[in-house]
């Protein structure tokens, strides 16, 4: 089913909001999960995160950044203009309980999936406390949006441009050691990049407070049929497209998850090289034709 | 003693040389003269072994015989009645165990290439735009099937032919399941597949690709808003050997390996965007199809060294002996009597390396196959930097766990009467959900029998 652009913003330099019309998706969506997107015939397919579903719209919404080729292609489409394919919700919802008081973390495009989450988390009753981060002011992505669903929130930014400087991974070590919070969180949920997650699970572990991220790996197919995406909970292997993509963070082997991710970079690389090196000749073209054009104009 | 009516007619192939470059097709078909000259080899003989040995009992001497009497339209209506995709199981079906294998002729190694004269016969018609009239009577029942696989794509061509409004839910963003990112193009080209899809939805078959169901709408949901379901999801999950080093870079599912290749054009990587890394050095587990599959493909990816690690010998693998003899024609080492231990990688996570283990063979197992035994002490390291693992896939759990009412044996397989009906009313399955990994023309088979069924259900008054 191609998916047409209803609405396009530019959330941030590199992180675009797309509303995207999928009827199919926007009335199963939960929070948690994931779609599969494939921007034109001859692209790759890639899993994105859904920030937002309007089944009434029937519509939902990517967050995503610019990172290689796919994401540059996926960022240029304009409003109206339509993405090939596009596969979801996949993956198993977030579980959504009661659980009383609840740390949610979220880093750079993390942000984005962590908003129903935390949207979902505060209608069942729980206290939610934010804590969301990016390298500086600028590149801060749906902070209102998180503000409006959460009990409280608080900012960190690594050039202390808004919020704290320092990592939201600061902020959580000391938010755990203060007298109200000390012992009663229930659960703490962490997405972003992936060594911020593994920093969690770092500091959560000896408070044992049960703790979850949302792994986000290299899929093709997203139903289990590729084992692109497997991740180590120990010995055990599972698969973060069907078994995830949410798992105990404290068992998760962060190291392996890190290093699959790296397994494409070089082709990666050059595709983004090559497509830059076709953009800029095509924008050299456009250049030369728009001249010519005054050229004859003026000559008249 | 049966006299051999001359030699069996040569196979134009590209040359291993031209091959290893490209995905194009191996085997070049063959030409009108030659399936005449194959035809006409033909002894006619009575009982019709090849007949009796197919699956789906294709009427394999009427056929031959319209094809030695150049009636190549005749011998394409006669081959479509029985078997809709003849191009397709033409290029996948293993012959040597069926048709071919019981042709008297083949005795002596001269059996009648029945499966090249069925891919002529259906490539001289799709070359040409011949297609079989189809005059469709609408019924109002709306059938929904489940995977656009081969049992799937036969389930939906037999039941729209009967007039059933039908709609196949696929997963993926292109119909044809394993024939779109299973084999190869240089096995079964796209374009073959791409035309037989066509044609379903020429005659008004309808396909919601992107759509899993289970996720996109609730399995019962599914079954109150159509009259009856079939089930062909296939066996699309990859198995995992469980041993060390499966997480380094470099190593692979056969599936993963394939589909990035197949499905997603791969090898045309910077025309298309999906990326694949093989190294020079790749190590394929197991023996079957779709380990030849993914060594060739590891030889087209520019592998300058791939083998074909097995833990029994020639005799006991399960693959085509057509794809064996390719693989091997284009440089595949064969090492077999070896299993895998241990995946062995560097400080980067790169695969480096299998430790693996010298196996004999001992008594036969469950399989009736010998079982392999390791050899203590043998264990030995091979250089590798691309690991494969073809070792067989599974159902897919994902959509068991949709529809947990399904009644499915120990091996996630669902269960099925002798007319394929499950245990819920309205819900039929065939294929590889059912049988584990077994092939196309079986699938086919499947796929035919329960469209039979769910037309005795959904029309009785036609049965009288």
């Amino acid at each position: 089913m191609k998916a047409r652009i209803i609405t396009r913003q530019k959330l941030c330099p590199d992180i675009f909001w797309y509303e995207i019309s999928a009827p199919h998706v926007a009335c199963r969506f939960q929070a948690g999960q994931f779609v599969i997107i494939q921007v034109h015939e001859r692209g790759e397919r890639i899993p994105l995160t859904v920030a937002e579903a309007h089944p009434e719209r029937g519509t939902i919404v990517l967050v995503f950044q610019v990172v290689g080729k796919t994401t540059l292609e996926l960022s240029l489409l304009k409003e109206g203009e339509e993405i090939e394919n596009c596969v979801g919700p996949l993956g198993n919802p977030s579980e959504i309980n009661f659980f009383g008081q609840v740390i949610c973390v979220g880093g750079g495009t993390g942000i984005a999936c962590l908003l129903p989450i935390v949207r979902a988390l505060s209608a069942a009753g729980n206290e939610v406390i934010s804590l969301i981060g990016s390298r500086s002011r600028d590149y801060l992505i749906l902070e209102d949006k998180i503000k409006a669903v959460s009990s409280s929130l608080f900012i960190a930014t690594d050039d202390g441009t808004r919020g704290e400087r320092g990592l939201v991974t600061d902020v959580l070590e000391r938010i755990l050691e203060e007298e109200e919070v000390r012992g009663k969180i229930q659960r703490v949920i962490a997405i972003g990049p992936p060594l911020m997650m593994r920093k969690v699970a770092e500091i959560t572990r000896p408070h044992r407070i049960k703790t979850i991220v949302s792994l986000n790996t290299i899929m093709v197919d997203g139903t289990g049929m590729c084992g692109s995406c497997r991740v180590f909970l120990g010995k055990a292997m599972k698969l973060a497209c069907i078994d995830g993509p949410e798992f105990d963070a404290h068992r998760v082997n962060f190291d392996d998850v890190i290093s699959r991710l790296e397994m494409f970079r070089a082709k990666e690389r050059l595709a983004w090289a090559v497509y830059r090196q076709q953009l800029e000749a095509r924008q050299m073209e456009i250049k030369t034709k728009v001249r010519a054009k005054e050229g004859t104009a003026s000559h008249d | 003693m049966i006299k051999i009516r001359g030699q069996r007619v040569p196979v134009r192939e590209l040359s291993p040389e031209q091959r290893i470059k490209n995905f194009s097709s191996v085997p070049l078909g063959y030409s009108a003269e030659e399936a005449v000259a194959e035809a006409r080899r033909c002894i006619q003989c009575r009982g019709a072994p090849c007949e009796v040995n197919c699956p789906i009992h294709l009427r394999v001497l009427d056929m031959i015989r319209a094809i030695a009497t150049r009636q190549f339209k005749e011998a394409f209506f006669l081959l479509k009645e029985d078997n809709p995709i003849p191009a397709i199981t033409g290029r996948v079906c293993p012959q040597e165990s069926q048709c071919e294998g019981v042709c008297p002729l083949a005795q002596d190694g001269q059996g009648i290439n029945i499966g090249k004269l069925e891919a002529f016969i259906a490539d001289w018609a799709r070359e040409r735009g011949i297609k079989e009239e189809i005059v469709i009577k609408e019924r109002p029942h709306r059938v929904a099937i489940i995977g656009s696989g081969p049992a799937g794509l036969i389930c939906a061509y037999d039941l729209r032919r009967w007039g059933y409004q039908v709609t196949v839910f696929e997963a993926l963003h292109k119909a044809g399941g394993v024939l779109q990112y299973g084999i190869p193009a240089f096995r079964l080209p796209t374009e073959v597949v791409d035309y037989e899809i066509a044609l379903l939805e020429e005659i008004g078959v309808n396909f919601q690709l992107n759509f899993f169901v289970g996720q996109n709408i609730a399995f019962d949901e599914l079954r109150h808003k159509y009259e009856a379901i079939f089930i062909g999801t296939g066996a699309g999950a990859p198995l995992f050997l469980g041993i060390e080093g499966e997480h380094l870079k470099g190593v692979y599912s056969a599936n993963e390996f394939l589909i990035r290749v197949n499905l997603m054009k791969a090898y045309r990587f910077l025309e298309y965007d999906t990326p694949i890394v093989c190294g020079d050095r790749a190590g394929v587990i197991g023996a079957g199809n779709v380990a030849m599959d993914a060594a060739r493909c590891a030889r087209r990816l520019g592998a300058r060294e791939v083998f074909i690690l097995y833990r029994r010998t020639r005799k006991e693998s399960p693959a085509r002996v057509e794809e064996i003899h390719h693989a091997l024609e284009e440089g595949v080492t064969w090492m077999e009597l070896v299993a895998p231990k241990r995946i062995l990688g560097d400080e980067q996570g790169w695969v480096r390396g299998i430790e693996l283990v010298r196996m004999k063979l001992g008594e036969p197992d469950a399989s009736g196959r010998p079982r392999p035994i390791p050899i203590e002490g043998s264990e030995f390291v091979l250089e590798l930097d691309t690991v494969v693992e073809a070792l067989g896939t599974t159902p897919n759990r994902l959509f068991l766990k949709h529809a947990p009412e399904l009644a499915v044996n120990r091996w996630g397989l669902i269960q099925v009467d002798e007319k394929l009906q499950t245990n819920l009313k309205g819900v039929w399955a065939g294929g590889d959900a059912v049988r584990g990994n077994a092939t196309v023309i079986l699938a086919l088979g499947d796929g035919r029998q329960a469209a039979a069924a769910i037309h005795r259900v959904l029309s009785p008054e036609k049965l009288g």
